[in-house]
């Protein structure tokens, strides 16, 4: 068994998905709601976790599978009834799988015993079904090989039912393996040949007599017969050492010979074949005989099929199904790498190619400028192919919805939309984690009890909605419930209480509503169960921010909240602008920019206390001095010589970010400032440009928060979390 | 066994590498900042560079001096002079960044000239007097050594940028009493 | 000695760890195998492909094994080409079921790979 090690890890993997499929099963099953198909996908789940885990020796998966798998196939043949307790039993079976197969994987004991419950569980369903338990599984028992080094002389018989071939079995090979076993002289017995008017030609009337020498147990001479010996003749029988073996008459093989006259009858020409092998294994060249004029045998449409056959290759699985193939990620990963190091690269070499004089070199620009096309398509291509949608990040919130459900005693239902919104890999994965906050929230602190929402008129039931959608360049996704929305003097009495604000303070009702963002904050009278354990929504808002996301919340006392979290669709490869202020330079997201222009100085306007506004497109735009906001000397500060970026925040509001110039559009692969450094406000990564220095992806929605300290320093305690949103 | 076939030395090497004779002896590297002498465990120097430009990163203190392209990768580049309280480097092309990595984290540090490589053992370290020794503030001292009287700083890597990078209790505390 | 053709093996499962292990083992000994995921596919497959065996998995969606071993002996290519049932259980329903349906014959999972050799062997060759 040593060899099949190397495929625990696929077995893990493939457990994993089972799994998946298992709990989404049992999530939606129901005493009313019974599809008999996902029932059998979810046995099948568990039989193939229990067969795979035979091959390596898990023998406590193993046994728990079966219990588990018992129950399941009452389920499927309507043995078992679907009640209530039973799917919360075989919910928690398929944690207990779960547990295991964790175990298994990390070659840790699990505790003892404790499976016994559920497994007690099992059995009782298992009781209620109209037929016994099915038998336990036999282990697979090897053939024995007694330890026997005696030679003996073992005598075959065998007689072939006729209708033998319809089942697939053929002679030929049963007794081709006892020629392994040991020297044989086989014997064909023609006696039972019709003539040729009555001979049908695909049943079987010979039988032979094998004469075996040979180490081997009768256990193993058995084996051989091990398919036909319930409806075929089968006789073994030991002689002593020296006994005489029969040989094969002269007259039975000239019989033989004369009744195979015509050619393509299978059984006359495989008598021929047989008959001519004589103490020994049967000469390749009869073999091929035999082989070859046996039409009822694939073998000779093998051979011309080879010729075109495509060989399943190790590595890439073929299409199995569905026009898929099973790719490393690692490779992907890789590839994915390899091509923002091109776009960087291509960059550097259109930066070269500007300083080239103008009118020359033509067809190089040309060919360049295709180059850019294709390297752009390319990165789309590439990136696309770890896109993943965020339906495997919503498909695992039923199940938290149900169990909150249950622990807080709130009825919830939990309504999905835009599973499909895609999403680069990097970003799915780091969705969970606030996805989960943002729901135990909702459940745990903004749904209220069943009784509560009646006498106020509300549905006994809870809705959660979780939707995402792509907006703007970027996947925002909310959570909704139509609970009591924020407590707000219960929020704004904790932030005094904790020191986070100051008492007397006048906070609008957003500022008072993202003060649970600020770090150090839990509404939490006692820690529950739930939301206490371990993360508040800081912490959710500190990770969703150091992915460049940004996380807001929106309430209705006695409505609901809603949360937004909003996300860069990748965390790769941006299309951005790049601008100077000063000797400095930035990249800003395409996505963000509505347009660029030069004011002319009657669109400005200053305001009292207040920052510069200017006068664009119909409405007044604050301006955003970048040169002010990191300290960038030697820029220009007349807005009206430098240029005005109009850039469009999450909220849909919009900035003028006032630069020195907008060098050009490019591409840009997007690389960590924090995995070395820190977070820095306003800036939400950084890249290499094309003369491989660094630039700062700004991030539009930190720079408006940034621009708003600096204009009033007074309320920045609460500014420092909060995203001021407009009113509702 | 340390890694000076990985140093991509630049800067002036002098004096021959002291092989560590016994397990007791850490290998480190030694480089200059004004008339002082700081040593560094080899373990954790990726490399050494000459100085290239920066890329300023805004807001920060002095001794931040901005980030680099380093393969691909983007760190952040202190001035250990200014760090120490010594001002601004006057940089050249003839400085040496020394690249570290501590943890997961890799940075560069701006020194005038890289002085040599030595090996140490644990008993020749004398632990640094708790008060503040010249420029140095003692807790990011690993400890003193002494050869041929010169007094050689060993600089504790992983204290050193802590609180620049928020990697230390102190930056989370800050961040909430703000 | 050998014959010169490789025999060729069609094993239909739908766990793809079932398929590796089998396919692994097999091609050490020098078969050439196929795979199919589930019984419809596998009909595909043998649509475009002539095996000299059917190792088939009972539990699949789409196409179960017993299904799939009676449609290709009511096939006239597959009338008798050996079909091998995967069990989990030595259990004597299902073998008889199996036989009925027109399996050859069949072996337990999990495996031991030098038996699975060995049954292939007695089958095909």
């Amino acid at each position: 068994m040593e060899d099949l090690q190397q495929f625990k890890q696929t077995y893990f993997d493939e457990s994993g998905e089972f799994l998946a499929v298992a709990e989404a099963g049992l999530l939606r099953l129901a005493p009313g709601n019974v599809d008999l198909d996902e029932v059998n996908a979810i046995f099948r789940a568990v039989h193939s976790i229990k067969g795979g885990g035979g091959a390596f020796g898990f023998s406590e998966l193993v046994a728990f599978a079966h219990e588990f798998e018992t129950v399941m196939d009452g389920v499927r043949s309507c043995t078992i009834a679907v009640t209530d307790a039973l799917v919360n039993t075989l919910i928690r079976a398929n944690d207990i799988l779960a547990q295991l197969l964790a175990h298994a994987r990390d070659g840790t004991k699990p505790e003892l015993g404790f499976a016994d419950p559920v497994v007690v569980a099992l059995r009782h369903h298992a009781q209620t079904a109209a037929d016994a338990v099915q038998e336990s599984p036999a282990p697979s028992t090897p053939a024995t090989n007694l330890p026997e080094t005696v030679s003996r002389v073992v005598t075959v018989r065998f007689q072939p039912k006729a209708d033998l071939l319809m089942t697939g079995n053929d002679p030929t090979f049963m007794l081709r393996a006892l020629t392994h076993l040991g020297t044989a002289e086989i014997e064909c017995d023609v006696g039972g040949l019709p003539t040729l008017a009555h001979l049908e030609p695909e049943l079987l009337y010979l039988q032979w007599l094998v004469t075996l020498t040979t180490d081997a147990s009768l256990v193993d001479i058995q084996d051989v017969f091990e398919f036909v010996s319930d409806d075929s003749l089968v006789e073994i029988t030991e002689h002593s050492a020296d006994g005489a073996s029969p040989t094969a008459s002269p007259s039975e093989t000239d019989e033989a010979a004369g009744g195979a006259v015509t050619p393509g009858l299978a059984p006359a020409t495989r008598t021929e074949a047989t008959v001519a092998t004589v103490a020994g294994a049967a000469s390749p060249s009869q073999l091929a005989l035999y082989e070859a004029s046996a039409p009822a045998l694939a073998a000779g449409d093998s051979k011309a099929a080879a010729g075109k056959s495509s060989t399943a290759g190790d590595g890439a699985h073929l299409n199995l199904g569905g026009h898929t193939i099973r790719v490393d990620l690692d490779k992907i990963d890789r590839l994915v790498n390899m091509v923002g190091e091109m776009v960087i690269t291509q960059a550097m070499v259109a930066e070269h190619v500007r300083d080239l004089p103008p009118g020359q070199f033509q067809e190089l620009l040309e060919g360049l400028e295709q180059l850019a096309q294709h390297t752009r398509e390319l990165r789309e291509s590439v990136m696309s192919i770890r896109a993943q949608p965020v339906s495997s990040v919503f498909s695992r919130m039923p199940r938290l919805v149900r169990e909150l459900s249950s622990e807080t005693g709130k009825d919830v239902v939990l309504i999905t939309a835009g599973e499909n919104t895609e999403v680069d890999k990097t970003v799915v994965e780091n969705l969970v984690d606030p996805l989960t906050h943002m729901i135990r929230n909702s459940i745990d602190h903004g749904l209220e009890k069943p009784d509560d929402r009646e006498a106020v008129g509300k549905p006994r039931t809870g809705t959660v909605h979780l939707s995402a959608q792509h907006r703007s360049g970027r996947i925002v996704i909310e959570v909704a419930d139509d609970g009591r929305g924020i407590d707000r003097p219960k929020v704004l009495q904790t932030a005094i209480k904790r020191g986070l604000v100051q008492p007397g303070i006048n906070l609008s009702d957003e500022e008072i509503d993202n003060l649970i963002f600020v770090p150090g904050f839990s509404t939490a009278d006692k820690i529950s169960n739930i939301s206490g354990r371990g993360v508040g929504m800081d912490v959710v808002r500190r990770n969703v921010s150091n992915l460049g996301g940004r996380i807001g919340v929106y309430s209705a006392p006695g409505q609901g909240s809603r949360f937004v979290l909003s996300l860069p669709l990748t965390l790769a490869v941006l299309d951005g602008m790049v601008i100077s202020v000063g000797l400095e330079r930035f990249v800003l997201p395409l996505t963000n920019i509505v347009e660029s222009l030069r004011p002319k100085a009657t669109d400005l306007h200053g305001l009292v206390n207040r920052c510069d506004v200017m006068m664009a497109r119909g409405e007044y735009v604050r301006l955003v001095y970048l040169h002010q906001l990191f300290g960038i000397p030697d820029a220009i500060v007349d807005a009206t010589k430098g240029l005005v970026v109009l850039v469009e925040t999450e909220d849909g509001g919009r900035l003028g970010l006032v630069v020195d110039e907008v060098l050009g559009q490019q591409q840009v692969v997007i690389k960590s400032l924090e995995s070395n450094y820190r977070r820095l406000d306003g800036v939400a990564a950084a890249t290499i440009l094309g003369d491989g220095r660094v630039a700062l992806i700004l991030d539009v929605a930190g720079l408006q928060e940034m621009s708003q300290h600096a204009r009033s320093p007074a309320s920045r305690s609460v500014a420092d979390a909060a995203i001021q949103l407009p009113a509702l | 066994m340390s890694k000076p076939s990985s140093l991509a030395t630049i800067g002036s090497v002098r004096g021959d590498v002291v092989a560590a004779a016994n397990t007791n002896e850490e290998q480190y590297v030694t480089f200059t900042v004004g008339n002082e002498e700081y040593g560094v465990n080899i373990l954790s120097v990726r490399e050494i560079r000459g100085w290239t430009p920066e890329s300023r990163l805004p807001n920060l203190p002095d001794y931040v001096r901005g980030v680099i392209n380093l393969r691909g990768i983007i760190i952040p580049i202190f001035d250990l002079r200014a760090r120490f309280g010594g001002g601004t480097t006057e940089v050249t092309k003839r400085h040496v960044v020394v690249v570290v990595q501590v943890g997961e984290r890799t940075r560069g540090i701006l020194v005038d000239a890289i002085s040599d490589i030595l090996a140490i053992s644990r008993d020749q370290i004398k632990s640094p007097p708790t008060m503040e020794t010249g420029m140095v503030d003692s807790q990011y001292l690993s400890g003193l050594f002494t050869a041929e009287n010169r007094m050689v700083t060993l600089l504790d890597v992983a204290r050193l940028f802590a609180v620049e990078t928020g990697d230390d209790e102190h930056s989370n505390q800050r961040a909430l009493v703000n | 000695m050998e014959a010169v053709v490789k025999k060729k093996v069609l094993t239909v499962d739908d766990s793809r760890t079932m398929r590796e292990m089998v396919a692994f083992t097999l091609k050490g000994a020098g078969y050439e195998v196929v795979e199919a995921n589930d019984g419809q596919h596998a009909l595909t497959v043998l649509g475009n492909d002539k095996v000299d065996l059917v190792i088939a998995d009972l539990n699949m969606p789409i196409m179960d094994g017993l299904t799939l071993i009676r449609k290709l002996r009511a096939t006239p290519q597959y009338r008798t080409t050996p079909i091998l049932m995967l069990t989990t259980e030595a259990d004597d329903k299902k073998k008889a079921e199996g036989r009925a349906a027109g399996a050859t014959g069949w072996i337990v999972k999990p495996f031991d790979p030098s038996k699975l050799i060995s049954v292939v062997q007695k089958v095909c060759g």
